[in-house]
């Protein structure tokens, strides 16, 4: 063993623990750590970082892997959004309701669902730009928040999953809706575009979805069971129209 | 390869769900490319996703009010369990970056060429942050001790 001619640099302690030092250099390596006993013990600490992240981590990698995580139930979901979301979701809900698009400013009588549909716009502008406190309660309690709304709005508020339009629940608070208290949930993309889910009490047992554009923002909505649903979120229609049927996908499935 | 991920996904976030929600982020995003299926190195590609799928949301939370769990100091935890969290919490204390780098060349064990492109930085950027990372989680782990009450 000689020692070695250059000194090893800090770049070569730490190369030479990840085994990413040339072969030739290891040897000088090790004879510099057997006379410099402050650089062997700080490869010693590494050596023993690795062991703690491995044995606390490594159990991760020993788990069963999560249903949701498997390939054959992925690339089902996939597939089917990308081929056929946007055809599937007009033909479900434009092309049935001809004269179904309710434009701002619409002659049409102003039905109890429209005006609060007027009210989640509002919801909607008030709270999207909110950065601190855009809801009541996270997203990561998406249990209580379910139950909590279901308790005070008197139907099954569900907070449905859209992550397969890449939208990840913000979480959701408690409004005054136009007969009662109203469920609000906000979701958003890993880009920062937000989308809310508003429902309320509706006076019609079931209608055609729709849409309404107000200033900047657009919005989805109809009834089910009796309870109206209103999807909003920027003005990209075919966007919001994806995101709407995967909402309304999910509160049949669910059941009110 | 999603053991792996689901390691690395759970050591990055420290958080079992979201953890498990970056990984099936990750692998719906891989599904719908068509690069899966021009081949290339996969394991490392997945690794990219994940790595900045992280980013993003912490990007995201940023913007609003952070939920910290209190850590608990448990004196009749095993010495293992209490190693464990040690670790833990000296990789909270860690930037994001050096936190993946660490990660990746440590308990991923992938070479210091591929974490230079997962993170598209020159191969000395990664070894700069792996240098500080390690400094830092020596110290955090040497310092755990008397600095209890230091949670970040």
């Amino acid at each position: 063993m000689t020692d070695p001619k250059i000194p090893v640099t800090e770049d070569e302690l730490h190369a030479y623990v990840d085994n990413e030092l040339p072969a030739e250099r290891r040897g000088d390596v090790e004879a510099w750590l057997a006379t410099h006993p402050e650089d062997a013990e700080r490869v010693q600490s590494w050596r023993s970082m690795a062991d703690a992240l491995h044995a606390r981590y490594d159990q991760v990698a020993n788990e069963p892997v999560p249903k949701r995580l498997e390939l054959e139930r992925l690339m089902r979901q996939p597939r089917r959004w990308l081929y056929g979301t946007v055809a599937a979701t007009f033909v479900a809900f434009m092309a049935g309701s001809g004269a179904g698009w309710i434009a701002h400013g619409a002659t049409a009588a102003p039905s109890l669902i429209q005006s609060f549909t007027v009210d989640a716009l509002d919801a909607h502008r008030l709270y999207v730009v909110e950065v601190r406190h855009p809801v009541e309660v996270p997203g990561s309690e998406r249990a209580h928040l379910q139950q909590w709304l279901t308790k005070r709005c008197g139907w099954d508020v569900r907070a449905p999953e859209l992550s397969a339009t890449g939208l990840k629940l913000v979480g959701g608070r408690l409004l005054p809706g136009p007969t009662g208290p109203a469920s609000f949930l906000m979701y958003e993309s890993a880009s920062g575009e937000r989308f809310t889910v508003y429902t309320a009490k509706a006076s019609t047992e079931a209608t055609q979805m729709r849409y309404v554009a107000k200033d900047n923002e657009g919005a989805m909505f109809w009834a089910d069971r009796g309870v109206g649903y209103v999807v909003s979120g920027g003005t990209d229609r075919e966007r919001l129209a994806q995101v709407a049927r995967l909402v309304y996908d999910q509160s049949e499935k669910n059941g009110t | 390869m999603i053991p792996a991920l689901r390691r690395y996904a759970r050591a990055l976030a420290r958080d079992a769900d979201i953890a498990d929600d970056l990984v099936q982020d990750t692998l719906v995003r891989a599904l719908r490319s068509e690069r899966l299926f021009i081949g290339g190195d996969v394991r490392s590609w997945l690794y990219t996703i994940l790595t900045n799928l992280n980013k993003n949301r912490r990007r995201s939370l940023a913007r609003r009010p952070q939920f910290m769990p209190l850590l608990e100091n448990n004196p009749d935890a095993s010495g293992t369990e209490a190693e464990g969290r040690d670790i833990e919490r000296a990789l909270a204390t860690l930037v994001e970056e050096q936190r993946a780098v660490l990660l990746l060349v440590m308990l991923e064990g992938l070479s210091y060429r591929e974490v230079a492109d997962i993170q598209g930085v020159p191969i000395g950027t990664v070894m700069s942050r792996l240098a500080r990372a390690r400094a830092h989680v020596k110290a955090s782990l040497e310092g755990v001790r008397p600095a209890l009450r230091r949670v970040k």
